[in-house]
């Protein structure tokens, strides 16, 4: 049940040409809700997890959730794109808290 | 919510495009592809088509934690066969075609390091080695890097078009027709030559990872790669080869995601629900802890049969330092997994990562499945070329492996275009009637208003592959009759493809995907059928021919008559040119 969006963060994109979600999923499973102007997974089914959704949305709206048939609520991993970094803060269902920063381009 | 289409293919908007190169998938091997042959000539015009965005397409979509294949100091092009021929129990394997691809694998890896791509380092300055072939990367926009490289070498890039079928001349290639997955229009794209670079086929087994409703796709290999590319092929009777050797692997359990060159790289090794090293205490004789691949993935489900399981991989002698640099290679290539420890609430110091095999696929980088090609890359079939995932006879390409085919297959299809003395002729009545099998499901939709959704096709087809011709569900095994079972009703499939049903243009994409996918198992399933031992238990583990016959160290392949529709077999010598 990878990516859910967050109808009060997400803007439709408005200062985009396109909602990003949508134009980046390798699936074609994003979509702008024609009556909300939301983004939406068409399929949740289809989804690979691949998170290319969740790092490219400008307003950090789209959250990706492991399918509870194999893994427990609520663990998170947020990424958090740089200039030339990545950083990932994971919670586990513990409320434990992880941070990773590294490279993702040379200079 | 989203807006409804039916569109009648009288209605559906066409687009017709020329280039001099076209390659059809924008993902690692296609992307190495264009820009090498607008190096070559930059007066050529290159197109890349896409199903999805350039930007992160394909395999590395999430980004890669390792290059698998690089050659490092000390060792050869020749080293590389021989470990690949090991990889395979012997063979058979293209070693011409291995050892053309090793002589641009660094420089592909080099060039993206360039561009960009950060490489990890020893302490020496050299790549930090992860294993035997293996280089650790940090490779999380490493498609967005090439990408931009791409465009800056002027290719043209059509995103979000899936190719459907070749356009043919006289028995020649001439271009390709797409459906447009946003915008619903047909698209007539000819060419002076076509380099297919689709990757491989995911999606023709039933995973053991799915359920009914939320991890349909919880799988190892791209769900998007779903064999269009072997498809389109085989319909216009191209040459094929070693479908039968399947990649399945053994993957974290119930994630499905990647672990052996992992365990390899830190040193953890599987064992079993009795604490012992599998590979050591139960499979000496095959190598121990250096078997090879396809023992490596049988192993495991071996241990989970004979009531060993389960099965992990023993990460508790980590360190924190290790424990970090593990969860930041999934960071790189499948972020969820570390998302998925989390939701397990695991230590993986105290409980030892859970490993099973994986659902099987059709990966012509991993194993030597798909189009069976001569050394520039060219196809059976004149005017068609063929790099990566979906090119066979090279097992363990990899990505760089894959980039590398790329390259050769520009050369090849640029010295093609050279040689042309005319563009060949598109017949409009083909292409009426490919426009009409392509928006079919929509015609019938908006005539009959029922029939067969493709998502009840695909797990159909995927059911019966799982039971029938070796599933993970089946420990990998199947045997004569259950392959005949299984065409007998890929046959049926086939004829119920009339009914499928598509309200809107996602839907008839996926459609086209189950369509492809019957065209893909069924030459699947002639393969094993035709392979009577059992040469790679796993990856192809006939139950009624348990043993190894030296006689089948060749190459079974495989060609579509489009007169008779039927699959024919052949078989060609493996040739060994390394010692
Ligand atoms: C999860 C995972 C982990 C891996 N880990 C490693 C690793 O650590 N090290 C390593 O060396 N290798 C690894 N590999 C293997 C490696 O990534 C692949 O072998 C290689 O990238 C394949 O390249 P390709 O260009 O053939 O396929 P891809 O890069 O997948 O490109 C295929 C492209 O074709 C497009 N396409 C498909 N169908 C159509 C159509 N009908 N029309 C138009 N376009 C289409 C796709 O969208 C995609 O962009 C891994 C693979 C996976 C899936
Ligand atoms: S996680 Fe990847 S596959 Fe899933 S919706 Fe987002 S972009 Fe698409
Ligand atoms: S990318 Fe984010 S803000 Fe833009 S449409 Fe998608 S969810 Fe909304």
């Amino acid at each position: 049940m990878p990516p859910r969006v967050d109808n009060v963060k997400c803007d439709g994109c408005r200062n985009e040409r396109e909602a990003l979600c949508e134009v980046i999923c390798p699936g074609n499973l994003m979509a702008l809700d024609t009556e909300t102007n939301k983004g939406y997974c068409r399929s949740l089914r289809d989804c690979w997890d691949c998170m290319s959704c969740t790092k490219i949305c400008p307003k950090g709206a789209i959250e990706t959730r492991i399918p509870y048939q194999l893994g427990y609520y609520p663990a998170k991993l947020v990424p958090f794109t740089g200039t030339g970094k990545m950083t990932w803060t994971a919670v586990d269902i513990n409320g434990k808290v992880e941070r990773f920063t590294f490279r993702t381009r040379n200079k | 919510m989203s807006e409804k289409r039916l569109l009648k293919p009288e209605a559906v908007q066409e687009v017709h495009l020329e280039t001099d190169i076209l390659i059809i998938g924008a993902g690692n091997a296609g992307c190495f592809a264009a820009i090498e042959a607008k190096r070559l000539n930059p007066n050529l015009k290159v197109t890349l088509l896409e199903k999805a965005h350039i930007d992160r397409s394909g395999c590395l979509a999430a980004g890669m934690d390792a290059l698998n294949t690089y050659i490092k100091k000390g060792k050869t092009r020749e080293d590389l066969v021989r470990w690949s021929r090991d990889q395979v129990g012997g063979g058979p394997l293209r070693e011409d075609l291995t050892l053309s691809m090793a002589e641009y694998l660094n420089r592909c890896i080099e060039e993206w390091e360039e561009w960009g791509l950060p490489i990890k380092k020893d302490e020496n300055g050299e790549y930090l080695a992860r294993g035997k072939w293996d280089i650790a990367i940090h490779g999380e926009s490493m498609k967005v890097i090439l990408a931009e490289k791409v465009r800056e070498y002027n290719c043209e890039v059509i995103n979000k078009v899936a190719a459907t079928s070749y356009l043919v001349d006289e028995g020649r290639v001439v271009g390709v027709t797409g459906l447009g997955v946003k915008d619903g229009k047909f698209y007539v794209v000819r060419a002076g030559a076509t380099i297919v670079a689709t990757g491989g086929a995911a999606g023709l087994y039933k995973p053991y990872t799915n359920d009914g409703n939320d991890c349909h796709h919880q799988i190892w290999y791209s769900p998007f790669n779903v064999g269009t590319g072997y498809a389109m092929g085989i319909r216009i009777g191209a040459e094929m080869t070693t479908f039968e050797m399947r990649w399945c692997a053994v993957r974290t359990k119930d994630f499905n995601g990647p672990i052996d060159t992992i365990s390899v790289g830190y040193n953890a090794a599987m064992i079993n629900g009795r604490g012992e090293k599998i590979l050591q205490t139960h499979y000496s004789h095959l190598g121990g802890e250096a078997a090879p691949r396809f023992i490596r993935a049988n192993a495991p489900m071996d241990e989970w049969l004979t009531g060993r399981g389960p099965t992990y991989v023993d990460t508790t002698g980590m360190t924190p330092e290790q424990v970090k640099d593990l969860k930041e290679d999934y960071l790189n290539e499948r972020p969820t997994f570390v998302q998925f420890l989390a939701a397990r609430g695991q230590d993986i110091t105290k409980e030892p990562i859970e490993v099973y095999g994986s659902d099987p696929y059709i990966v012509g980088g991993h194993t030597a499945s798909g189009y069976w090609i001569n050394n520039d890359r060219s196809t059976t079939v004149p005017g068609l070329f063929a790099c990566g995932d979906v090119a066979g006879g090279v097992p363990n390409k990899f990505v760089g492996g894959c980039a590398a085919e790329g390259v050769l297959s520009a050369i090849g299809a640029v010295q093609y275009v050279a040689g042309l003395t005319d563009r060949g002729h598109t017949d409009p009545e083909a292409v009426k009637s490919e426009k009409e099998r392509v928006y079919a499901p929509m015609a019938r939709m908006a005539e009959a208003g029922d029939g067969v959704t493709p998502g009840e096709m695909e797990e159909r087809l995927q059911r019966l592959m799982d039971e029938y011709a070796g599933g993970v569900h089946q420990f990998y095994r199947t045997d004569h009759h259950r392959l005949e079972y299984a065409l007998k009703h890929i046959k049926i499939l086939q004829e119920q493809v009339r009914y499928l049903i598509a309200e809107d243009v996602f839907n008839l994409l996926a459609a086209h995907e189950v369509i492809d996918r019957l065209t893909v198992a069924e030459v699947l399933v002639h393969h094993l059928l035709y392979r009577a031992e059992t040469r790679w238990p796993g990856w192809q583990t006939r139950a009624d021919f348990p043993e190894k016959d030296e006689k089948l160290n060749c190459f079974v392949n495989s060609r579509f008559n489009p007169e008779t529709g039927a699959i024919e077999m052949l078989t060609r010598p493996y040739e060994k040119v390394v010692d």
